[in-house]
């Protein structure tokens, strides 16, 4: 068996935290990956939370602010649909639609992409601001850089915004 | 040894990830057959597996309408 070497590249900033769009970052990631592309996901903002080892309501943090923002933000069960969000139900009765349809859910994904072996990066600035700590989030997070090492290790790479 | 997979009740991009996680378990030399459903399943996961260095050793319509058997070469 002969690989070739030069292998496509890309990179995927997950700025949004919204439901929709996460899944949408997770589709292009792991059909990415599995079609032989290296694939970076770069955590940033919003993103964060789908990061975060407690999927729940957590106020982590030092100060009264980030305790408030990540309580009301949440983890990865919290994620809020873009449109049409009635306060947190749509998520899950879209869940339930993916599963009747047999496409594969938000937390499939997300272990798709883990065993594919996407790199995943979170984003020093914003981990600061929301004051996140990287012993916080999932165990997947390889690194916690800035934007001179995403645009480094995007050189050459197909970058998409979601 | 040969191996199987059904991927008919999955959609994308599950099609793709698990042929691929299915033939990073499987050794060299080994084969995957892998049942799929025609339309895109059956345009990309053949011709992906070729760009990934793996060989299609045969793609063939099976008795049930929509449907083909691929065997793929590790």
């Amino acid at each position: 068996m002969t690989l070739p070497t030069d292998k496509k590249k890309i990179s995927i900033v997950c700025f949004s935290g919204d439901f929709d769009k996460i899944v949408a970052a997770f589709t292009i990631a792991t059909g990415a990956a599995a079609t032989n592309r290296e694939v970076t996901m770069f955590f940033t903002f919003w993103g964060l939370n789908a990061l975060k080892k407690k999927k729940g309501r957590v106020a982590t943090g030092k100060s009264i602010m980030a305790k408030t923002f990540n309580f009301l933000m949440g983890g990865l069960n919290n994620l809020p649909l873009s449109r049409l969000n009635f306060f947190g139900a749509s998520p899950k009765l879209m869940t339930g639609m993916m599963k009747k349809h047999n496409v594969a859910t938000l937390p499939e994904l997300v272990e798709a992409a883990h065993a594919l072996g996407i790199r995943m990066v979170a984003c020093e600035m914003a981990m600061h601001i929301l004051e996140i700590e990287k012993s916080e989030m999932i165990e997947e997070v390889q690194d916690v850089a800035g934007v001179a090492t995403f645009l480094n290790e995007s050189e050459n790479a197909h970058i998409i915004f979601i | 040894m040969k191996h199987f997979l059904d991927i008919t009740r999955e959609t994308c991009p599950m099609t793709f990830v698990k042929v691929k996680l299915k033939l990073a378990q499987i050794n060299t030399g080994e084969q995957l057959e892998v049942l799929l459903n025609e339309g895109e399943p059956l345009q990309n996961v053949p011709r992906s597996c070729e760009e990934q260095g793996f060989k299609v050793l045969s793609n063939e319509p099976t008795d049930e309408a929509g449907k083909h058997m691929l065997v793929i070469e590790k």
